[in-house]
């Protein structure tokens, strides 16, 4: 049981980080549809820093460079030519799925070194939450610090207020003297940044070698998630918990023997995507957490 | 040089211009505003009032002249640097973040460091101090437009503004809000704040101001004292030439008349979150009669509209028109019974912006052109129809294109507006049913709007005009009722209900 809560948790731990930094970039009033291509490159940058440097830390920070890097190409498209958020996001998510391809090439077949577990003294003692939630690798303190670290600076700081009033009303933001494609160049970078290390954590404590395309959809998910969250850290906890869980799963009923086809629990945790974000939307019809400026233009003064 | 006059002087703009592209908004601009004067600055739309005052606080930058404060020259980059030299600044569209609370909105235009919970106190004394109740935890999404208001004043007062830009201020307000501000001005300037009043409103500025700056084709005009000019006289400056007296067409009386339409115990949900619920509304409206509702904005209007032209359906008997019920029928079947419709949105709702006016045309009518026709000849007929509707709806409404069949956004707000009215005669509505029709409009096509409707009534055609603007109300309505929160009050006869009564029932006191 322990073991299975730990796995969850684990699994759960690149949706969580990738729809953080998304629901900081969404906040913004960016909607940055290529976290799935962001991701594939943090893990492929990841994995091959690893494989060169043999260090599983030089892994986060080349994941989390490699992040803000391919974020920056769609800051620079979206914010600064204001070409289509949408179709610019899918397309970075096509191309990056093609170049990790190419780039991961020479690594398939090789394995990396995971990520140490830090056992934090005297909690880990305690008995069965110890385990679960105090000897775990860097990643997952971080992802949780992350969680408060947002929550708290949206409500309390001024730049935090600063990024939810250019997602709500960016001509305002203009008019009092912010720079309104400053503040989404910055947080559409963090974005990346997260969904960078989200990626990285894939080959760094999950599966420790290159497949291609192996975020298989984290990406959307964590999308996703960050509308089921209504733009909510930690509601993102709750739901990146839930689609962990629901991945598990399939390992579980496969380890138990349960007669249902495997394609039908490999389809579930795409099949709850949907589901959630049709009740969501259902609820939400007249009463509407998205950020006001959500995937609009800002043309500032001419 | 200093001597004692330019001691009092807080800011002088000297030959300010600028252009935008081959546009010259400002043409070589002076004024002088001397500490503690509440100042007007006067003009029509598109005067150049707007473009000046986001010279002075640093949102455009002006392409010559000069700007002294304290006798010193300043370059004003951006609006942090103007406040840094105390200049602040309520905008006529509030720059506040829906989402965000009181304490947040201020917070973040301030310049200083500052705790959330210590503003949060901080707010609540300045409002004591200048009588501008407010709640510093609550959302900016759940408070009326007067109170937004109060929200962006008090953010210029926690800076301790030493000149205050007051864009159009009172357009969104009721009478006794205007009156509540007033006090707060002239306490503002006796305490040794300037006060830089832009307005289009002549008692206004008579009644608050000492000195007035006109402006017009981005030229100043004239700058006195208030006390030596009259609003005639005003009026004419501003709009360059004598007002000329509009043959005054007396409202139709129509007492015999049968009702042309009812609205009965109409229920709307909000449409959104920043919307307003419809709480049974009832009202009738006879042939040849104009009922006006007024209101300050965001209390149901956007509704309100939206239900009587059929982008909102609801039960059959709701609204009746003559005998039929037609509470859920579309947009279209209800032009088909008679009924137009004019939005408040211009751009975008009642037009298409970027497609020609013969377009827009098109968009209306092809329905009456199909009519008669077979598929093939309305193919081949309608652009020659709609171009020819097109032309007499100009000739006739004296819209003014700055060429041949234009696109829709090409056109001055007060010409597209007359466009648009023209268009809902055009169909020879039995009602109509028109929002806001001249806001942003200037004084000229203004009157022309409302002497249409004026003969429109007399024609004995049913008006229901739903407008932000009392002047308007009472200068063309037979009846008036109050929309506030949803509600709308029993109608009741011009002659008998005042301002005050209306301030009244938009529930504000």
């Amino acid at each position: 049981m322990e073991n299975l809560l730990i796995t969850i948790l684990l699994t759960s731990i690149p949706i969580l980080l990738a729809g953080l930094g998304e629901l900081v970039t969404e906040k913004s009033g960016v909607l940055n549809l290529g976290v799935e291509g962001m991701m594939l490159c943090g893990a492929v940058a990841a994995l091959g820093s690893v494989l060169i440097f043999g260090n599983p830390y030089i892994g986060i920070l080349f994941g989390a460079v490699a992040g803000i890097l391919i974020s920056t190409v769609f800051s620079f498209f979206t914010i600064t030519l204001m070409t289509n958020q949408v179709a610019t996001g899918l397309g970075l998510t096509i191309f990056a799925t093609a170049l990790t391809g190419l780039i991961g090439e020479p690594f398939v077949g090789k394995t990396a070194a995971s990520l140490p577990k830090l056992e934090i003294i005297f909690l880990s003692d305690i008995p069965y939450l110890g385990k679960i939630l105090f000897s775990n690798d860097i990643l997952v303190y971080f992802a949780i610090f992350l969680i408060f670290f947002i929550h708290f600076g949206f409500q309390n700081t001024k730049i935090g207020i600063i990024i939810r009033a250019v997602g709500d009303n960016h001509d305002s933001a203009h008019s009092i003297g912010y720079s309104v494609k400053l503040v989404r160049w910055i947080s559409t970078s963090f974005g990346g940044m997260c969904a960078g290390m989200g990626g990285a954590y894939i080959p760094l404590a999950l599966t420790p070698h290159w497949s291609e395309g192996m975020t298989a959809g984290k990406g959307w998910i964590a999308l996703a998630l960050v509308v089921f969250a209504s733009w909510m850290p930690i509601r993102l906890l709750i739901g990146a918990l839930i689609f962990g869980g629901i991945t598990i799963l399939q390992f579980v009923a496969q380890a138990r023997g349960w007669d249902v086809p495997s394609q039908f629990l490999n389809m579930l945790p795409y099949l709850t995507t949907i589901l959630a974000l049709a009740l969501i939307s259902f609820k939400l019809r007249n009463n509407n957490y998205a950020p006001a400026c959500l995937g609009k233009h800002f043309l500032g003064n001419k | 040089m200093t001597n004692n006059l330019d001691a009092m002087t807080f800011i002088e703009v000297k030959n300010l211009s600028k252009t935008f592209d081959q546009f010259l908004a400002n043409d070589s601009i002076s004024i002088n505003i001397k500490k503690g004067e509440i100042h007007a600055l006067l003009g029509e739309n598109g005067a150049g009032k707007s473009t000046l005052v986001k010279c002075l606080y640093g949102v455009v930058k002006p392409t010559d002249g000069q700007i002294l404060i304290n006798g010193n020259h300043v370059i004003i980059n951006n609006p942090r640097e103007a406040r840094s030299y105390g200049i602040g600044m309520v905008f006529q569209h509030f720059s506040l973040f829906p989402a965000l609370t009181v304490s947040e909105n201020i917070l973040i235009s301030l310049d200083k460091k500052i705790k959330k919970k210590h503003l949060e106190d901080k707010i609540s004394i300045t409002a004591k101090q200048w009588g501008l109740p407010i709640e510093p935890t609550k959302k900016v999404l759940d408070l009326s437009v007067g109170e937004q208001q109060r929200v962006e004043i008090i953010r210029c007062l926690l800076q301790n503004p030493k000149l205050l830009i007051m864009d159009e201020p009172t357009s969104v307000l009721s009478p006794q809000e205007i009156n509540q501000l007033f006090k707060v001005l002239i306490k503002l300037a006796n305490s040794g704040c300037s006060i830089l009043y832009i307005s289009h409103k002549l008692n206004e500025i008579k009644q608050i101001a000492s000195k007035v700056t006109i402006l017009r084709s981005g030229k100043v005009i004239s700058s006195t004292s208030t006390s030596e000019i009259s609003t005639t006289s005003m009026a004419e400056k501003m709009i360059g030439k004598k007002v000329k007296e509009i043959t005054k067409i007396s409202k139709n009386s129509y007492l015999n008349s049968s009702t042309a339409i009812s609205i009965n115990n109409l229920n709307r949900k909000k449409l959104s979150q920043f919307g307003t619920e419809l709480k049974k509304i009832s009202f009738n409206v006879k042939y040849g009669e104009i009922l006006g509702i007024a209101g300050v904005a965001g209390n149901g209007q956007v509704e309100l509209m939206n239900a009587l032209s059929g982008e909102t359906l609801g039960d059959p008997d709701e609204i009746i028109f003559e005998d039929k019920k037609i509470g859920n029928t579309n947009i279209k079947f209800r032009r088909s019974l008679g009924l137009e419709f004019v939005p408040e949105e211009r751009n975008g709702h009642a037009t298409v912006p970027d497609i020609t006016l013969t377009e827009n045309t098109f968009l209306t009518f092809h329905n009456t052109y199909s009519k008669n026709n077979n598929f093939l000849n309305e193919i081949l007929l309608s652009s020659n129809m709609s171009s020819n509707d097109t032309i007499s709806i100009i000739n006739e409404n004296d819209v003014r294109c700055p060429y041949s069949n234009p696109l829709a956004d090409q056109l001055s707000g007060g010409n597209l507006q007359k466009f648009i009215v023209g268009r809902s005669l055009k169909a020879n509505p039995k009602v109509l049913i028109i929002s806001q029709p001249t806001w942003g409009v200037d004084i000229g096509a203004a009157s022309e709007i409302r002497s249409k409707l004026l003969l429109l009534a007399k024609a004995g055609k049913a008006i229901i005009l739903i407008s932000q603007d009392l002047d308007e109300i009472y200068e063309i309505s037979n009846n008036i009722c109050v929309i506030n929160n949803g509600s709308l009050s029993t109608p009741k006869i011009t002659s008998k209900i005042s301002a005050k009564d209306i301030g009244i029932l938009m529930g504000l006191s």
